[in-house]
């Protein structure tokens, strides 16, 4: 019998010391250490800022891209692209849009030329893939998706970015104050709208409490996760791609000081629990693009343009269609506008399955796949992205799978999901769950071209502040780094208001002292039961309100009893709180956008059962809201106010103005 | 057969997520460290194995596996109900991972290697 599963309660591993204060001083606070948070860390460290970067986990992996990467988009400007970042943004191929969209264009190329500085492998320079069709044989550079426009970089060493990254912040005498979870925004004066002086944290390991000053402060969290499902029984390996700890804090903490959000009643379908491992089943979609896949009786699917015309070869799905400029990817097609829209599989294929044409299970027909592109699939990308490497690549090579001689099977879902991109993709399968589990909900900061928010001191860069993707929360981070470093070279010394710190030390430590009560769990899945019910796939004023009246009601009752017994059970019982504070928000915005909405038009799936019409004209705008003296203070903005004045009217002129280089 | 029986709780979650081999683990910690949810606590018993105390949170991210200075000590392992199969295409068999009798281990390295 296993000493380990059977062992008696111990004492916790870690010296134990709630509420011990240490105060850090710094220029430059960076609120989350993923991709985001460390190349703001480095740029503002390159520029003299003394720098402090905070995270729930240690730096050298944490975060969503902590696992690796294995491609990287809008890499504009790199000597083999044939789209101007102006070109990128406007279709609306850009992994991002607006201002965000347009810096990464900008900066994505020269943010990897940085990460290939400090070692990580973005070349073919032992020559493996020499005559490959995405291969350039001067640069050595590999391409992705569009071979013909090579905006999309493959990344051979990319399962390395976050330690090469960690060893940059260490080279450079960044601090990392690590395993700390971030709990609130200091401000001037302890007021709402104030400007950012710094903020507080607890050691999740030892539940040390730590009052972080600064004069600016970036916020790289990222998108709230888990909002909507949690079980106790069916996690693992299926959960959404978003690191666990990404619950919401940043999203939160921000809301709380007076920080401006928009698109927050933004979210999707979301497969919940029903994952398979990321990448793990056979696909055609992103990091599988563009395999074959192949039906039980060895049948080909056939791949279509994004006119329905039937690509008779592999080396088409790969270029644009007659006609068209460029591609992007095609895998959560609904996003996806016409003018950019690559190719996929049959659009009709649920019928045909019906019919008896395809017989179920599919296979991605990896040995039928020419060698370059099969080793490129298998042996690059599912080798160097992030919870594939280990999970995938060493768990199926080492249990006998041979992309040479194996085709991996497909998960086998009704044919209605086998639409032309759903089933192959693992992680947007939308639908498989119930409709009332959503992902996606929390929305981001409103940033202005130095990617600063509304509150003087704060930068956002990453998810929150709107940067989609891992080019994108890079060269976000290394922009608002430089961003911020700039403005605390003139910034007043911060002064920390005493006051507000012992409030947050009050609401942070409550739990320890409880007896009784709920766990966090319960709490989790009670808060999540109010999401599905109230903020589900159908909205509407009077359930909304409820929604809003029962987050309340736990707040102040059972949330207000919840126990935690040692440092790591309380960083999950503050996760909840933040929990509560982001349904709170996707409910307000959610009550103030009186208007339904398909996905093309602003990225949202958003149904409200007592405004159904679609997409009304007057509606095209960003809702956005913020807390001013405890109330929601709800706004709008036009969909291209990153173009419109106090901004100039080209993006090129904005990001010359601003940009600080 | 041992007629020995405990008052336990219900194993936490439907997976192991990773498992230690305690003959090569040197206690390092390794593993703890780069944990981003602390699925891995550290034995009181210095140089024993960490203990896997939250594996409920795992992420399968596989860092740990990846950091092990120790090939073997460590090892991820999807859920049961995670395990996908595949089929070999000239022979038509089929394989699944956690098969009993699976074929020899296919190792090649990732492109840049491991």
């Amino acid at each position: 019998m296993s000493e380990i599963r059977y062992a008696q309660v111990k004492e916790w591993p870690y010296p134990v010391h709630y509420g011990k204060e240490n105060e850090v001083s710094a220029d430059v606070l960076i609120i989350g250490g993923g991709v985001a948070g460390c190349h703001a860390a480095i740029n503002a460290a390159k520029r003299g800022a003394k720098v402090v970067v905070v995270d729930k986990g240690a730096v050298i992996r944490s975060g969503s891209a902590g696992a690796g990467i294995d491609h990287w988009h809008d890499a504009c400007t790199n000597p083999c692209c044939r789209i101007t970042p102006e070109e990128m943004v406007e279709s609306g191929a850009a992994q991002s849009f607006g201002l965000t969209g347009y810096i990464t264009c900008k900066e994505s190329y020269d943010t990897l030329l940085d990460v290939e500085k400090m070692g990580v492998g973005i070349r073919d320079v032992d020559d493996e893939f020499a005559g490959a069709a995405f291969r350039d044989e001067k640069t050595r550079l590999m391409f992705a998706y569009d071979y013909e426009n090579k905006h999309i970089i493959r990344l051979r060493g990319g399962a390395n970015m976050k330690p090469a990254l960690y060893n940059e912040l260490e080279r450079l005498n960044a601090e990392t104050y690590e395993h700390i979870m971030v709990t609130s925004l200091l401000t001037e004066g302890s007021k709402t709208g104030s400007r950012v002086v710094g903020a507080t944290g607890v050691n999740i390991r030892t539940g040390e409490f730590y009052i972080f000053k600064a004069k600016a402060t970036v916020l790289s969290t990222s998108q709230p996760s888990g909002l909507w499902v949690f079980s106790t029984e069916l996690v693992g390996s299926y959960i959404e791609l978003f690191d666990p700890n990404c619950t919401g804090d940043g999203h939160a903490m921000a809301w709380e000081v007076g920080a401006e959000f928009t698109l927050v009643e933004r979210s999707g379908p979301s497969m919940g629990i029903f994952h398979y491992p990321a990448y793990g089943t056979g696909n055609a979609h992103n990091t599988w693009y563009a395999c074959t896949i192949v039906d039980a009786t060895g049948k080909e699917i056939p791949w279509v343009d994004r006119d329905g015309r039937v690509l008779k070869t592999v080396s088409e799905r790969y270029r644009p269609a007659p006609g068209q400029k460029l591609f992007t990817h095609a895998a959560i097609i609904a996003n996806i506008p016409y003018e950019v829209r690559g190719p996929s599989l049959i659009p009709d294929l649920a019928e045909r399955i019906k019919k008896g044409e395809y017989v179920l299970p599919f296979y991605a027909d990896l040995p039928g796949m020419p060698e370059h592109e099969r080793r490129a699939i298998f042996g690059l990308m599912v080798g160097n992205e992030g919870k594939t490497r280990i999970p995938i690549y060493e768990t199926y090579t080492k249990a006998g799978f041979d992309p040479d001689q194996d085709m991996l099977q497909t998960n086998v879902l009704p044919p209605e999901k086998a639409g032309s991109y759903e089933p192959w993709w693992c992680m947007h399968s939308g639908g498989t769950g119930p409709p009332q589990w959503r992902e996606g909900g929390g929305g981001i900061v409103v940033v202005d071209w130095d990617l600063k928010t509304n509150l003087e001191g704060l930068y956002a860069a990453g998810h929150v502040g709107g940067g989609f993707g891992c080019a994108t929360a890079s060269s976000t981070g290394r922009y608002a780094g430089r961003k911020a470093a700039a403005y605390a070279r003139t910034a007043a010394e911060p002064v920390i208001n005493r006051k507000q710190v012992e409030e947050e030390k009050a609401r942070v430590y409550a739990p320890v002292s409880r007896n009784g009560g709920i766990g966090w769990k319960e709490l989790q899945a009670g808060l999540c039961r109010i999401m599905q019910d109230y903020c589900g796939e159908y909205k509407g004023e009077e359930t909304l309100k409820m929604g809003l009246k029962w987050l309340n009601s736990i707040r102040e009752s059972e949330a207000a009893r919840a126990y935690a017994r040692n440092p790591h059970e309380l960083k999950r019982t503050l996760e909840c709180l933040s929990h509560i504070t982001v349904g709170e928000m996707i409910m307000h915005a959610s009550l103030a956008r009186k208007a339904s909405s398909k996905a093309e038009v602003w990225g949202a799936d958003f149904k409200r059962i007592d405004y159904p019409e679609m997409d009304p004209p007057e509606w095209n705008k960003f809702v956005t809201i913020r807390l001013e003296n405890g109330e929601v203070k709800v706004g709008e903005l036009p969909f291209n106010y990153w173009l419109l004045p106090p901004n100039a009217p080209t993006y090129e002129e904005n990001y010359d103005r601003h940009c600080g280089l | 057969m041992n007629n020995q029986a405990y008052m336990v709780p219900n194993p936490v979650t439907p997976c192991q997520a990773i498992i230690i081999d305690p003959k090569l683990c040197t206690g390092c910690n390794t593993c703890v460290e780069v944990c981003r949810t602390d699925v891995l606590v550290p034995n009181p018993e210095r140089e024993k194995p960490p203990i896997v105390l939250y594996p409920d949170e795992c992420w399968f991210g596989g860092c740990c596996v990846a950091h092990c200075p120790v090939p073997g000590a460590i090892r991820m392992e999807h859920p049961l109900n995670q395990r996908v199969g595949w089929k070999r295409k000239e022979t038509g068999e089929y394989f699944r991972i956690g098969m009993k009798n699976p074929p020899p281990p296919n190792t090649r390295p990732p492109v840049g290697g491991w």
